[in-house]
């Protein structure tokens, strides 16, 4: 507030320094740049306040509308058929089998490239001499140049063909999981979409982290090694726990970045109608790609029916979003920082 | 336990820049002995060789002896890493581990050195705190963060961490110069005690507290900015404050500069 401002501060800068003037500087209300600043801050705040109530107000009001007219349970059921294209006109719809699907590839997602990433981040923070690692740092970050489309493209095109032997792999070892069992097709599947998305959340944890090692503190990690620690024990002893808080909320970021990536997984699943449980095989569907694949073809019930299933999207955004702070708040309570 | 540290031709570098040039000097086993000197002069430098913790900083490299009794720590085939488990080393700023609990701090050494049935670590924990004259104060949390302590305790923990691993000398950076007078004295207290057992070697900047907890002296000096460190002398304590050899000791422990 202007007012707690003392007036001397609210001189501009960059100006150059004039004579001590003649005014009280005590008594001075701050000035008409000051007050104008103040002023327009203030009302580019209200605006964007504004907005995001009124888009609020304009999904929420078009979601409603949808789930009234849904004939069956809107959280529960696994058919998304709000137009009624094969019910005579009668909406059935629910985002159980989609939001599974998001969870899903989302999960795959952040279990393959999490550690990947920050595996990455402390080889360049700690193991490579700082010029080189600042230049794999700019490689890393590219991948976060690429566009999402791109790696659509690619997962469809070269990643998908090369996934049916490693999927199969899978399957011999682990498929006493139903989870793992395919019914002896593999590709365009909720793993290979998997795949993807850890690609691309890659850049983003690496960042992150490699921040955050970066700024470990000297003194813990000369603790370390004047206990006669190697390089990993160092790392393990000071490097890990400092960055343990900042890290989680690194990987759980990324993680709702996967629950929102759009394009690149509608490309590269073929989906299918209904709840896919097995990963391995083609099927499964994304709240997000079901949104971009089925909104130019929806009329007004099946557009609105794709904007509720956005706002659960939303919503499971904010409760990732949620937990981390409370993973974040409670580690550094527990470091008594 | 306790062992003699000979140094002869020791010069480190920072990059392309000396930091100390020809250092020699013998540390008796059982002895405290103090490095004193104005900013600079490069005894922290000195110190840091002498478990080759200076080594850790990328670019920076050593040249000379130092032994350890009969063992060259910078000779052939000779592990920094296992050098810096028998010489403990304690720093300016008491720095716990901060995610551990004070336990858990004792204990961190312990654990690198394989030690892992809990009849055992706890007894090396008890004993570690009592050596550092901590168990009294912190025997009822044992299990509380290490950060909870006052600065003088975390340093008092930070001691009883170095010495949980029985090293054969300690290290000590300036171990007061982040606490209060009191707490200060407690630590000079313990380096009387830690003596009976340790050889130790202490970095400090307050010339009463060398006068106050030393047996030996050594002055290190430099010449001007960017000049390298030195040894000036290194003496029976009583004797580098009544009446040292060199004038330059002399002028700095009268306070006429530093």
């Amino acid at each position: 507030m202007s007012s707690d401002t003392p007036p001397v501060l609210a001189e501009p800068e960059g100006q150059a320094p004039e004579p001590v003037r003649a005014r009280s500087a005590l008594t001075e209300k701050a000035g008409l740049g000051d007050r104008a600043f103040a002023g327009s801050a203030r009302a580019a705040a209200v605006f964007i306040l504004v907005i995001m109530a009124a888009i609020a107000g304009f999904l929420i009001y078009q979601a409603v509308n949808a789930i009234s007219q849904d004939k069956v349970n809107f959280l529960t059921s696994f058919a998304w058929d709000p137009d009624g294209n094969n019910t005579n006109g009668v909406p059935t719809f629910g985002i159980a089998a989609i939001a599974w699907g998001t969870l899903v590839t989302s999960v795959v997602g952040v279990l393959l490239g999490a550690p990947v990433a920050i595996g990455v981040a402390l080889f360049i923070t700690q193991y490579v001499p700082r010029k080189l690692g600042s230049f794999f740092g700019y490689i890393v970050d590219l991948l976060a140049a690429v566009p999402s489309v791109v790696y659509g493209l690619w997962g469809l095109l070269v990643l998908d063909r090369h996934m049916s032997g490693v999927s199969k792999l899978i399957e011999d070892v682990l498929g006493w999981i139903p989870m793992f069992k395919t019914n002896g097709t593999y590709g365009s599947s909720m793993f290979t979409a998997g795949v993807v998305l850890a690609i691309m959340i890659l850049p983003i944890v690496a960042a992150i982290s490699r921040e955050i090692y970066k700024q470990t503190p000297r003194e813990q990690i000369e603790a370390a090694y004047a206990l006669g620690a190697t390089k990993w024990e160092m790392i393990r002893l000071a490097v890990l726990p400092y960055g343990r808080s900042g890290v989680t909320s690194a990987v759980i970021l990324g993680f709702g970045r996967a629950l929102g990536e759009t394009i690149a997984v509608a490309m590269v699943l073929t989906t299918v109608p209904g709840l896919v449980t097995r990963i391995l095989q083609p099927g499964g569907n994304t709240i997000a790609a079901n949104i971009a694949v089925q909104f130019g073809e929806a009329f007004t019930t099946g557009r609105q029916a794709l904007i509720a299933s956005g706002l659960v999207l939303f919503l499971m955004t904010l409760i990732v979003n949620y937990v981390a702070r409370l993973v974040i708040r409670r580690s550094t309570n527990k470091a008594g920082a | 336990m306790a062992k003699r540290i000979d140094v002869s031709g020791l010069s480190a570098y920072y990059g392309s820049v000396r930091a100390i040039e020809d250092i020699s000097l013998t540390v008796e086993p059982r002895t405290v002995t103090a490095f004193i000197g104005p900013s600079g002069c490069g005894k922290s430098t000195v110190l840091r060789t002498l478990n080759r913790m200076h080594e850790v900083i990328p670019g920076t490299r050593v040249e000379g002896k130092v032994m350890l009794d009969d063992v060259d720590l910078y000779g052939a085939g000779i592990d920094p890493v296992a050098v810096r488990r028998t010489i403990g080393m304690v720093f300016q700023r008491p720095n716990p581990f901060p995610t551990m609990s004070i336990y858990e701090n004792v204990a961190a050494g312990l654990r690198l050195n394989g030690v892992r049935g809990k009849s055992d670590t706890d007894g090396i924990v008890e004993q570690s705190l009592r050596g550092a004259n901590l168990w009294n104060e912190v025997k009822d949390r044992l299990n509380k963060p290490g950060m909870g302590l006052s600065g003088g305790q975390q340093q008092r923990l930070c001691i009883a961490r170095a010495i949980a691993v029985s090293p054969d000398v300690l290290l000590m950076d300036e171990p007061c110069s982040a606490l209060d007078p009191i707490s200060t004295l407690a630590i000079e207290d313990l380096i009387a005690q830690l003596k009976n057992e340790y050889t130790i070697v202490i970095v400090t900047h307050n010339m009463q507290q060398a006068a106050r907890v030393s047996d030996r002296t050594a002055f290190f000096n430099i010449e001007g900015t960017g000049k390298p460190g030195k040894l000036i002398e290194i003496d029976d304590t009583p004797r580098i404050f009544a009446n040292p050899s060199q004038r330059a000791t002399e002028d700095y422990i009268t306070g006429r500069f530093g």
